[in-house]
C-alpha cells in the first residue's frame, strides 16, 4: 500500500439533523423538507465555515437511492443549486450503498492527490422518510445481489440479514453474552445520542435502555434473531465538509486547529453475488481497515477515537472485531466492559453511531468523518471525548450492503 | 363441514357498517389465504348492506385497511408467495394480496344472493326486532346447516334464536371496534347453542387471532354490562356535583377523572362519544328490558339524544362531536346542553380552574400510553394507586368512588352470573376496552 503523496485536510464539517421518528417534531403525515433542503443545508453549512464558495473547486455527493426513495436522478447537478458560484463546476455522484458517502470522501481524496484540484466540496445525503419502511425496506435491499438474493429475501431484507450474523454469533460463541453485548450497544448509542441535538434519538426517553435492548425477537413479526432496536432508524439527513490540500486549506482560510489531515485510507470491495465467507466475521471491513492502518503505518492500539458502522448493533461489535480492537470473538467483551463508551478507553460512535445519531444512508460515511474531525479538533460540544495524547489518530468505517463495499480513513489533528 | 369448506362461502350483513366492514376485511384475508392454498376453489364473502352509497364507500376502506395489513403481515405473506417469481418486491407482494383479498367480496345490497352462505356474520342496527326480520330472511334462503354469528353486544342470543328459530345455529360473536384492531371477541352461547358452533367460533378466532372470552348470555354481556353501569356512575357524579361546578364544568371534570386520574386511553365521555351517544341509550333499553329488576337510564345521556347531539363516527373514521366537541379526533370542547352550543377547553380560564380544583396528580402518575408499553407497568401502577389512596384532593376522591364503583359493577357482573369470573371480567376491561389494569383488583385495599 502507497503512502499518501502528499498532505490532504478534512474541514469545514456540517451534519443536519437526522430526522425520522424519534423526533419529537417529526410526523410521519405531516410535509417534511426534501432532498434539495438537506444538500443546500449541508453545503451552506459548509460554506459558513470557509471564506469563499468560489475557492471550491469541485464536487462530490455520496448518495444511495434517491432514484427511489425520491424519484430523483443527476444529484451532482442538484448540488450547483448550493452556490452561483457553483455553475459550470465539476460535480459527480458516487454511489456505494450505505458506503456511499465514504465514497464521495476517497473520490475527493483522489481528485485532491491528483493535483487536479485543491478544494472539494464532500456531501452525502439520504432522504428515505417519503417511502414506508416496508417499502423502504425494498429500496435498501438493492444493497443486496437483487437477482440472487431478493425473491428469497425477507420482507425485511437487510435486518435479515445481520439478523443471520446475530444468529450464527448466537450459535458459535453463545446466546447471552451476545445479546446482552447487543443491548449494552444500544444503551450506549442511546445515551450518547442524548447529548447531541442533531440526533434523531436526541429525545429518546425509555428509562431502561437496557430492557429495551434485550426485547426478544419476534420472528412472526420481523426477523429471527434481533429486535428493533439492535436497528439504526429511516432517517433523512445530509453531512458535508471540504477536503483540501495544503493550498486549499490556506485559501478557504481555515486555521489548522480546526481541521484534520488523513493519513491512511483504505477501499475495499467484495463480490456483491456472493455470500460472506463467514457471517461471524466482517471480512471486507477487516480488508478495508488493515489498508488504511498499512497506509497510515499506525494499528489499532494508536486509535483515540472510533466511529464504526453500527447499521446494527451486531454490525458494530463485529467491527471491532474485523478492525483489530478485539480477537475473533471477543467483540462482546469490549462492550461488556464498558471499553466503547463515551469515557471508556475507546470512544466508539460518541454521538450516537447509526443506532443513536440516525442513518441517512448515503450520507452516513460523510457524518462519520464530520464527527472523527469535531472530535480530533475538540469541537464535538457535548460529545467531546478525551483523546489521549499517546493516540491521537480517528478511525471511522463506513460499510455499503452486507460488508460488500468498505472505506475506512483514519486522521489526526493538523493542528 | 370444516371451517375452511365454510369459509369457501360466507356472508356479512351490515357489511359497510364500522363493524361489518371490520369483519368482512377480517374474514375476506383468510378467505384469499385460503383461495392461494387451493387455486381450484371458489371463494365468496357476501358483503351486504342495504345502502348502495356507503357500499361504494366501503371498497375504497377495504383497499386502504387490506393494504395496510398486508404492509404488517409482509413477513408472512412473502412466505405465502414464495413460488410466484414475478412477485419479488414487498411492494409487488402487497399490492397482490390487497388485490387477492378484494377479489373474494362481492359487495351487494341483495340479501338473495346470502343463500350459499355455511356462515352468516350479522352487524346490523342493534334494534331486536329487525335482526330476526333480517335473519329470517336469509334462513328462508340458506341451508339449514348455515351458522350465525351475532355481533350485537346487548341483545341476549336466545332472544334471536327463538325469535328467528334457529334451533341453536346461532352465537353471539362480540368483536370489538374496530374488529381489525382490537383482539378481543365476546363469545356468548345461549343455552340452545349448538356445540359445533361453539367449536367453529373458537376455530375462527384462532384463525383470526382474537382472544376469546366467554360470556353468559344475559343482555349487555360483560363488555357492556360494566361500560353501562360505569356511564351512569359517571353522569350521575355530573349531577352530585351540581352544587360545585356547572354542567358543563361537571363533564368536563369526570372525563378528566376517568382519564388521567384513572389512567384509562379515554375519558368516560369521550368513550360515549366514540361508542355513539345514542348507541349507547340504545343498549341501555335493551339492557333495561331483558334483565329482569334493572333499569339503566341516564337523563343527561337522553337529554343528548333529544338535542340529535350524538356522537359516533364520520366515514373516515374521524370522530363527530358529542359531549364533547373533537378537532382531529382530540377533545377541544364541552357540550352545554342548555344552550345547545360547545365551550370551548380554555387552558387559561375555565378549564385550569377545574383543574386546579381537582388537584396535581397524585405521585408516581403517568400517562396511559406511556405506561402501556412499560414492561413495569404492574409495579408502577400499584405504587401509583397506593399514592392515590391517600390523598385527599376533590379529583382523588371522585377517583377513589369511581374506582371503586367500577370495582362493584365487575363484581356485580360475577355474581350476577353475567361473568364467568373476575378474571373474564378483566380480561374484556383490559382487552377490548384497552385499560391498563381490571377493575377487580386490590390496588385500592
Amino acid at each position: 500500500m502507497s503512502k499518501l503523496r502528499k498532505p490532504v485536510y478534512f474541514a469545514a464539517g456540517y451534519n443536519t439533523v437526522s430526522f425520522g421518528s424519534g423526533r419529537k417534531e417529526f410526523h410521519p403525515k405531516k410535509p417534511r423538507p426534501g432532498l434539495e433542503h438537506y444538500i443546500n443545508e449541508s453545503g451552506k453549512g459548509v460554506l459558513e465555515q470557509i471564506n469563499d464558495a468560489k475557492h471550491i473547486d469541485e464536487g462530490v455527493i455520496g448518495n444511495f437511492m434517491a432514484a427511489r426513495f425520491n424519484r430523483q436522478g443527476n444529484l451532482a447537478s442538484l448540488m450547483v443549486n448550493i452556490h452561483p458560484s457553483f455553475e459550470y463546476k465539476p460535480m459527480v455522484r458516487v454511489e456505494g450503498a450505505c458506503g456511499s458517502g465514504g465514497l464521495s470522501l476517497t473520490t475527493g481524496v483522489k481528485t485532491v492527490l491528483s493535483d487536479m484540484a485543491d478544494v472539494i466540496l464532500s456531501i452525502g445525503v439520504e432522504v428515505q422518510n417519503p417511502v414506508k419502511a416496508i417499502y423502504g425496506a425494498d429500496i435498501l435491499a438493492g444493497a443486496g445481489h437483487y437477482a440472487g438474493e431478493r425473491k428469497v429475501g425477507h420482507a425485511y431484507f437487510f435486518p435479515s440479514k445481520f439478523s443471520d450474523r446475530a444468529g450464527a454469533c448466537y450459535e458459535k460463541f453463545g446466546y447471552d453474552r451476545i445479546r446482552q453485548a447487543m443491548a449494552r450497544w444500544y444503551e450506549q448509542a442511546i445515551l450518547n445520542a442524548r447529548k447531541n441535538p442533531k440526533a434523531q434519538e436526541f429525545h429518546n426517553s425509555i428509562d431502561d435502555l437496557f430492557a429495551a435492548g434485550m426485547t426478544p425477537p419476534n420472528p412472526n413479526v420481523f426477523c429471527d434473531h434481533i429486535n428493533v432496536y439492535d436497528c439504526s432508524k429511516v432517517s433523512d439527513g445530509a453531512s458535508a465538509l471540504i477536503i483540501a490540500s495544503e493550498e486549499g486549506l490556506n485559501k478557504v482560510g481555515v486555521p489548522k486547529s480546526k481541521a484534520v489531515e488523513l493519513i491512511g485510507y483504505g477501499v475495499a470491495v467484495a463480490d456483491l453475488t456472493k455470500p460472506p465467507p463467514d457471517q461471524t466475521k466482517m471480512t471486507t471491513v477487516g480488508k478495508s481497515v488493515h489498508q488504511a492502518y498499512e497506509m497510515a503505518g499506525l494499528g489499532p492500539k494508536d486509535i483515540g477515537v472510533l466511529e464504526v458502522h453500527d447499521c446494527f448493533t451486531i454490525g458494530g461489535i463485529l467491527e471491532l472485531e474485523a478492525a483489530g480492537f478485539a480477537e475473533y470473538g471477543k467483540g462482546p467483551d469490549l462492550v461488556l466492559e464498558g471499553k466503547t463508551r463515551a469515557d471508556g478507553p475507546l470512544p466508539t460512535n460518541a454521538t450516537g453511531g447509526l443506532i443513536g445519531f440516525g442513518h441517512y444512508t448515503g450520507g452516513t460515511g460523510v457524518r462519520q468523518a464530520v464527527d472523527v474531525l469535531l472530535q480530533l479538533t475538540g469541537q464535538a460540544g457535548d460529545c467531546q471525548v478525551d483523546v489521549p495524547a499517546d493516540r491521537p489518530y480517528g478511525l471511522m468505517i463506513s460499510m455499503g450492503g452486507n460488508d460488500k463495499t468498505v472505506v475506512s480513513c483514519i486522521f489526526k489533528s493538523a493542528a | 363441514m370444516t371451517l375452511d369448506e365454510r369459509l369457501e362461502n360466507v356472508a356479512v350483513i351490515g357489511a359497510a357498517g364500522k363493524m361489518g366492514s371490520g369483519i368482512v376485511l377480517l374474514l375476506a384475508q383468510e378467505m384469499a389465504k385460503l383461495k392461494l392454498k387451493n387455486p381450484d376453489k371458489g371463494y365468496h364473502l357476501y358483503a351486504v348492506d342495504i345502502s348502495e352509497k356507503d357500499l361504494d364507500g366501503l371498497t375504497g376502506y377495504l383497499q386502504a385497511q387490506a393494504t395496510k395489513a398486508a404492509e404488517k403481515g409482509c413477513v408472512m405473506l412473502r412466505e405465502l408467495y414464495k413460488d410466484r417469481d414475478n412477485l419479488v418486491e414487498n411492494y409487488d407482494i402487497i399490492a397482490q394480496f390487497t388485490s387477492d383479498v378484494l377479489s373474494v367480496i362481492r359487495p351487494t345490497t341483495e340479501l338473495a344472493l346470502t343463500k350459499n352462505a355455511c356462515m352468516v356474520f350479522e352487524a346490523i342496527v342493534e334494534d331486536k326486532d329487525v335482526k330476526i326480520k333480517i335473519l329470517k330472511t336469509i334462513d328462508s334462503l340458506c341451508s339449514k346447516d348455515t351458522y350465525y354469528f351475532t355481533n350485537t353486544s346487548s341483545i341476549p342470543i336466545h332472544i334471536l334464536d327463538e325469535g328467528v328459530g334457529l334451533d341453536g345455529r346461532i352465537i353471539g360473536y362480540h368483536f370489538y371496534n374496530p374488529p381489525a384492531v382490537q383482539k378481543l371477541a365476546e363469545l356468548i352461547p345461549a343455552k340452545t347453542t349448538k356445540k359445533n358452533v361453539i367449536d367453529l367460533s373458537h376455530e375462527i378466532a384462532k384463525r383470526l387471532r382474537k382472544k376469546i372470552i366467554p360470556s353468559n348470555d344475559v343482555a349487555g354481556f360483560v363488555g357492556n354490562g360494566h361500560f353501562m353501569r360505569d356511564i351512569l356512575h359517571a353522569t350521575g357524579e355530573v349531577e352530585r356535583l351540581s352544587d360545585t361546578f356547572s354542567q358543563v364544568e361537571a363533564i368536563y371534570a369526570l372525563n378528566k377523572v376517568s382519564q388521567d386520574f384513572l389512567i384509562r386511553p379515554m375519558g368516560i365521555f369521550q368513550l360515549i362519544d366514540y361508542v355513539g351517544v345514542e348507541v349507547c341509550q340504545l343498549i341501555m333499553k335493551v339492557m333495561s328490558t331483558h334483565i329482569p329488576g334493572v333499569t339503566l337510564e341516564s337523563d343527561l345521556v337522553n337529554k343528548m339524544v333529544d338535542k340529535n347531539v350524538i356522537g359516533g363516527q364520520y366515514a373516515d373514521g374521524s370522530q363527530k362531536d358529542g359531549f364533547l366537541k373533537y378537532e382531529k379526533n382530540r377533545p377541544t370542547g364541552v357540550y352545554d346542553i342548555e344552550k345547545g352550543a360547545y365551550v370551548a377547553f380554555d387552558p387559561d380560564g375555565w378549564t385550569k380552574k377545574i383543574d386546579e380544583k381537582l388537584g396535581a396528580m397524585p405521585d408516581g402518575w403517568a400517562p396511559w400510553r406511556k405506561l402501556l408499553m412499560d414492561p413495569k407497568k404492574d409495579d408502577k401502577l400499584k405504587a401509583y394507586f397506593g399514592h392515590l389512596k391517600n390523598v385527599n384532593t376533590l379529583g382523588a376522591q371522585l377517583a377513589k368512588a369511581y374506582f371503586k364503583q367500577s370495582k362493584a359493577i365487575g363484581e356485580g357482573l360475577v355474581n350476577d352470573g353475567v361473568a364467568h369470573n373476575a378474571e373474564d371480567v378483566n380480561g374484556v376491561l383490559t382487552n377490548g376496552f384497552y385499560h391498563l389494569y381490571g377493575p377487580i383488583n386490590n390496588y385500592l385495599d
